[in-house]
C-alpha cells in the first residue's frame, strides 16, 4: 500500500503505478492535463516511466477561465 | 500595418481579453470571437479527479490553434506558486512560453505584490518565458520589470474586476513614455471609453476580463470593446488637438452670416 498526495488530497493505493497506469484509473486520459511530481514537471513523454512511490506529490492541473 | 508586436511576434489586435465569469463556455467562445482578440488568458487549476469524466474543457471552445492562450498566474500569492503554476502552464500548452504572471499581495484588493512579482518574473524570464506582468502603476517599478527582461508591462488602472475605469492617467503616461516595451493597461476597464482612454494615451493595448463577462450582453459588450480599442489606436497616432481652454473657435466661416442687424 503506498500514500500519495493528489492535488492536496491523501490517496492510497494497493502498489505502486506508473503515471501513465493513474492517468487511466482516474479518466484523464485523452485530457489536456499537466503533472507536477514532488514540485517538478513530469513531461508527457515520461509518463509510463515514472512509478509513483509512497509520499509522493501530485499536482494535476487543466486550463480553466480567467482574466 | 499598425501591429502589436510582444516578444517578436505579431498582433493584429490590441484587445486581450480574459476566459473567467462566462455563463457557460459557449458564451465565453462567442464574446472573444466578437472581440476580435488574438491573445485569450486562461487560468491554470487543479482537475478534478476520477469524477466527471466528461466534463467540458475549455481548451474545446478557446481553441489553442486558433487564439494564442496567455496562461496567468491569477490567485497566486508567492513566488513559488507563481512559478510552479507557470512551469506547469508550459507543460499543458506543449512548451509556448508566452505568459502573463501576476503575484498578488492582499485578497481583498487583488493589488500586486511588487517585491514578489519582480522575483518571480527575474526566475522566468531566466527559465526563457516571455513574461507578461501585472503591475502596479509605479513607473519606477514598471522601469525594473522592464529592466529584467519582461516583454510587456501590464499596469492596472484601477482594481481587477472593479470596473473603475483609469483613475491614475498620469502614472499611466509616464510609465508608457519611460518603456520600450509595450505596455497594455491590465485590470479596471469597465466600459467601452475605459479602453478608448488607455489606448489614446499610448497604451500598445488593454487586457480585459470582468468588463465583458459581467456585461449584461457580453457579446455585444465584446463588439463594443473590439471598436473602442481600435478608435483608441486610431485618435492616438491621428494625434488629437490642442486644447484651448478658453479660446473659442468656430468651425464655420465667421463672414456672410445673414442677419436682421449686426450682433457684434
Amino acid at each position: 500500500m503506498i500514500q500519495l498526495t493528489i492535488n492536496g488530497e491523501a490517496r492510497q493505493f494497493d502498489q505502486s503505478i506508473n503515471i501513465a497506469q493513474f492517468i487511466d484509473q482516474n479518466n484523464l486520459q485523452g485530457k489536456r492535463i499537466a503533472i507536477e511530481r514532488n514540485g517538478e514537471i513530469v513531461p508527457r513523454s515520461q509518463y509510463a516511466e515514472q512509478y509513483l512511490v509512497d509520499g509522493d506529490k501530485l499536482e494535476v492541473v487543466v486550463a480553466v477561465g480567467g482574466g | 500595418m499598425d501591429n502589436l508586436i510582444i516578444a517578436g511576434k505579431t498582433y493584429t489586435s490590441r484587445l486581450l481579453v480574459g476566459t473567467g465569469k462566462y455563463k457557460d463556455f459557449t458564451e465565453t467562445g462567442a464574446a472573444i470571437e466578437a472581440s476580435g482578440a488574438d491573445i485569450v488568458t486562461v487560468a491554470i487549476r487543479r482537475t478534478n479527479i476520477g469524477q466527471n469524466a466528461d466534463e467540458p474543457n475549455l481548451l474545446d471552445s478557446v481553441s489553442p490553434t486558433k487564439y494564442t492562450l496567455l496562461p496567468n498566474t491569477a490567485g497566486c500569492y508567492t513566488v513559488e506558486d507563481a512559478v510552479r503554476t507557470l512551469r506547469l502552464a508550459r507543460e499543458l500548452l506543449d512548451g509556448h512560453s508566452l505568459v502573463k504572471l501576476e503575484v498578488l499581495g492582499d485578497p481583498r484588493t487583488l493589488f500586486p505584490n511588487m517585491v514578489e512579482t519582480l522575483k518571480a518574473a527575474e526566475i522566468l524570464v531566466k527559465e526563457g518565458f516571455d513574461v507578461m506582468v501585472y503591475t502596479s502603476d509605479d513607473p519606477i517599478a514598471a522601469k525594473q520589470l522592464e529592466e529584467i527582461g519582461c516583454v510587456a508591462i501590464m499596469p492596472l488602472a484601477s482594481l481587477i474586476g472593479s470596473g473603475m475605469g483609469i483613475l491614475n492617467p498620469w502614472n499611466l503616461q509616464i510609465i508608457i513614455d519611460n518603456a520600450k516595451v509595450p505596455v497594455l493597461v491590465d485590470a479596471g476597464v469597465g466600459t467601452a471609453s475605459d479602453a478608448t482612454i488607455a489606448l489614446e494615451l499610448g497604451c500598445d493595448g488593454v487586457l480585459m476580463n470582468t468588463a465583458i463577462a459581467a456585461a449584461q450582453n457580453p457579446v455585444l459588450m465584446a463588439s463594443a470593446m473590439r471598436k473602442a480599442v481600435e478608435a483608441g489606436r486610431e485618435a492616438y497616432l491621428a494625434g488629437r488637438m490642442a486644447k484651448k481652454m478658453y479660446t473659442a473657435s468656430p468651425s464655420s466661416p465667421v463672414e456672410g452670416v445673414i442677419a436682421s442687424a449686426k450682433t457684434v
